[in-house]
């Protein structure tokens, strides 16, 4: 087993069996499933459980799905056994509600496979035109046109729906994006080739524009792909970190329960060292919390009755009780609510790189089809042969590579994040994050590791040490924690006794032992308060004072330093006290640092560096954080963050590795230079192919072989990016 | 030429049912465990696979 941490108390995995009937149900995210070897022994281990009635596991998703008829402390034993197996399971409640982006998903898949049957059986038929050039005669050609027509009009109404919706939509806010041409393109290729087919002239573009469509498909749907396969992975890691409430049912029993299940008014149990589930008021019990999450500070707060308490606080103290509230209503959360609010809307106004490519484009592109009609009339040409021309520019520069550009390129690089445990929110949180030129740190929980170590170990003597160590192991207090992680496994204290919002005491080896704070104690304050402390007392000898830290982690000075190679300027932004904060930033070499702030003091500093030029990119955890998260130029949240913090954060690191985020920054770097490149080769495709139109040259086959060459063209250097 | 009469409706609906084919196994979930289903074929339901003496 793992060992339990401040961080994550221990699941009690019954609280997360659902029951529809007789019948129970277990989700479960596993580990280290990756064979068949591993499917048979996961599922037959559990098979063998009573009352089990089935079991799959998913293995591309890691997943297990159990059904069983029996108590619900059969949890605990399904839980154990993957355990013994070795493959460690978490419980999690899977989303019931369907996501509207995989909706939208399953929606372009199906248009996708649609325009590709539609394009390929067209292009049977065009070949055979093609290949009969001068053999073929009118009629028979003119068949072929109208059974092309009959396949791809109704494919085009299906599959191209998605891009005259968003056309339309920009046109009526009075903007153009690239769908507007694309959609343009479709229609007049389908209008003018059923005007053609019906004169009798022979030249129709129904594959074209079913090509077309493919094509652009195929760059749509890995951009859905992309943000839905994104957004679930965010949200499996908030249904993994699914904290516990322990709830008073009306009978005065106490039962676990999902924290998502508490409604405001439900009376609620916090044991020591665990976790506040919900945000309420508290109605019974009072003691020390921990509010780093929240406030970014490290000091211990005081609570009592009536207190608020906010959820993502750690229990210091005895059991807490408290009356759950809604979220709401409390002028903590909904004031940051409000501020990540008006951050996220001054970023909508980020312009990506592919409509800041569609407003220079589409103007010149409808100039261009408009000297192309103008000029062929004035040298002399029919009108029928000026406007075939005028069509012929819109559809052969019509942005198929374009199009394709940015979305090839940021699934590929997601993709590769992803591997590396960063999750990337949005395709534009990619193309601002290359741009940062400054990097804000957030300390607690960010740069530390957001929970108390013993720092002054080395000083104390070895049988002190080992006698705090006995009694620790025996608690779950944060503090005690600490010490026994530092002390390692042994012998525990007897007569234990665990003295709620005061200390520990019991008999180790004989002697009487008492570990504590100095008021408990009655020992005089110190004058130090930048440390926590705790005070050990053996029998009648002088108190022994142990000194605890929230430390940096083990990674925090190769990040910053790897960001600094990367000519990123580093700030330290923080709501904890002075002290600590100027140890962090030496210890990290960052010059800048700020102390004490409120979440709108962090904002102010933002914009302020943002008025000033500069590109912030901001890395945060806490609560206090989330308001800066939104209104920073891209932000970064660690995957153990408070939800509203993730939720705020364009990139989410996983498991809490800060040396992600070089690579992070570096991925985004080396796409953009790949959007940028693929930009170009879009830009030399259409000058080869619109002179080709301007002047009349352009036939059905040099229109379908241009499009598919750009685009094959654009994919393949997208994918140059998965060996970079 | 009236080879085409019969052979354009036959590459037509081949294509069709290919297509129908597809929209039922997305429908079906059939792409949704890739990876288990490569896997699964592997695993031999004759024989006892978790032997309880070799579990640690």
């Amino acid at each position: 087993m793992a060992p339990l941490d401040a961080a994550s108390p221990s699941l009690d995995p019954a609280a997360f069996v659902r029951a529809t009937g007789a019948e129970k149900r277990l989700d479960l995210a596993v580990q280290n499933a990756r064979c068949a070897a591993c499917i048979a022994r996961i599922e037959d281990g559990v098979r063998k459980l009573p009352t089990i009635k089935s079991v799959r596991l998913n293995l591309s998703t890691g997943r297990l799905a159990v059904s069983f008829t029996g108590d619900d402390a059969l949890a605990v034993s399904i839980i154990q056994t993957l355990d013994r197996l070795g493959y460690p399971a978490a419980p999690y409640t899977p989303d019931t509600g369907e996501d509207p982006r995989s909706k939208e998903e399953k929606r372009l898949v199906r248009a996708l496979a649609v325009a590709g049957f539609a394009s390929a059986n067209v292009m049977l038929l065009s070949i055979s035109v093609w290949a009969g050039e001068g053999e073929m005669d009118i009629a028979t050609k003119t068949m072929m046109h109208w059974l092309s027509g009959l396949i791809a009009l109704p494919a085009v109404a299906y599959s191209g729906w998605p891009f005259f919706e968003s056309g339309w939509k920009s046109l009526k806010a009075r903007a153009v994006n690239m769908d507007v041409p694309i959609s343009l393109a479709v229609i007049l290729a389908c209008v003018l080739s059923i005007y053609e087919t019906a004169m009798g002239h022979g030249a129709a573009y129904f594959d074209a524009a079913v090509m077309l469509l493919f094509f652009l498909l195929i760059g749509r749907f890995l951009d859905v792909r992309l943000r839905a396969r994104a957004g679930q992975a965010a949200r499996d890691l908030a249904a993994l970190q699914a904290t516990i409430a322990h709830r008073f049912e009306g009978d005065g029993s106490v039962k676990a329960v999902p924290a998502t299940d508490i409604e405001p008014g439900d009376k609620l149990v916090v044991p020591t060292g665990e976790r506040i589930p919900v945000d309420g008021r508290i109605v019974a019990g009072e003691g020390e919390v921990d509010a780093s999450l929240v406030t970014g500070e490290t000091q211990p707060l005081r609570v009592e009755p009536g207190a608020q308490a906010w959820s993502g606080m750690v229990n210091l103290g005895g059991p807490l009780t408290l009356t759950a509230t809604a979220a709401s209503q409390d002028s903590l959360l909904a004031e940051i609510a409000r501020l990540v609010e008006a951050g996220e809307q001054s970023r909508s106004r980020y312009v990506r790189y592919a409509d800041r490519a569609a407003r220079a484009y589409v103007p010149a592109v409808f100039a261009m089809a408009g000297v192309t009609l103008v000029g062929w009339l004035a040298f002399g040409g029919t009108i029928h042969d000026s406007l075939m021309n005028a069509i012929a520019v819109l559809i052969i520069t019509c942005p198929c590579a374009m199009a394709l550009v940015v979305p090839a390129v940021q699934v590929v690089a997601t993709g590769r994040l992803f591997k590396d445990g960063v999750l990337v929110k949005s395709g534009d949180a990619l193309e601002r994050l290359a741009t940062a030129d400054t990097v804000i740190f957030d300390k607690t929980g960010t740069l530390t590791e957001g929970r108390a170590r013993l720092i002054n170990a080395d000083t104390l003597s070895p049988d002190a040490l080992e006698a705090a160590a006995q009694l620790s192991r025996l608690s779950r207090h944060p503090l005690s924690r600490a010490v026994a992680d530092t002390a390692g496994d042994g012998p525990v204290a007897a007569d234990f006794q665990d003295v709620a919002g005061g200390g520990l005491m019991g008999r180790v080896d004989g002697r009487r032992v008492k570990f504590g704070s100095a008021r408990w104690l009655n020992l005089p304050d110190t004058e130090d308060d930048a440390a926590q402390e705790a005070w050990l007392v053996i029998d009648d000898a002088d108190p022994i004072r142990f000194v605890f830290a929230d430390t940096l982690r083990s990674d925090a000075t190769t990040a910053v330093t790897e960001l600094a190679d990367l000519g990123l300027e580093a700030e330290l932004l923080s709501g904890d006290r002075e002290a600590p904060v100027a140890a962090a930033a030496h210890a990290l070499g960052i010059p800048h640092w700020q102390s004490e702030l409120k979440p709108q003091d962090k904002i102010a500093r933002i914009d302020a560096l943002k008025d000033e030029g500069a590109s912030p990119l901001m890395v945060g955890d806490g609560v206090n954080d989330a308001p800066a998260l939104a209104a920073a130029h891209v932000s970064v949240s660690m995957g153990s963050a408070a939800e509203i913090s993730r939720s705020a954060a364009d990139l989410v690191i996983q498991g809490d590795k800060l040396t992600a985020l070089a690579r992070a920054i570096d991925v985004a770097r080396k796409a953009k230079g790949r959007v940028m490149e693929n930009f170009a080769l879009a830009n030399i495709y259409n000058l080869i192919a619109v002179p080709l139109a301007v002047f009349g040259l352009v036939t059905p086959l040099v229109a379908a072989i241009c499009m598919s060459a750009s685009s094959i063209v654009v994919m393949l250097n997208a994918l140059r990016l998965t060996r970079a | 030429m009236t080879a085409l009469l019969w052979l354009i409706p036959a590459a037509l609906g081949l294509g069709a049912l290919g297509l129908i084919a597809f929209f039922w196994s997305t429908k079906e979930g059939q792409y949704d465990d890739l990876e288990g289903a490569a896997e699964r074929i592997l695993i031999d339901d004759d024989g006892p696979i978790v032997d309880d003496e070799d579990e640690g």
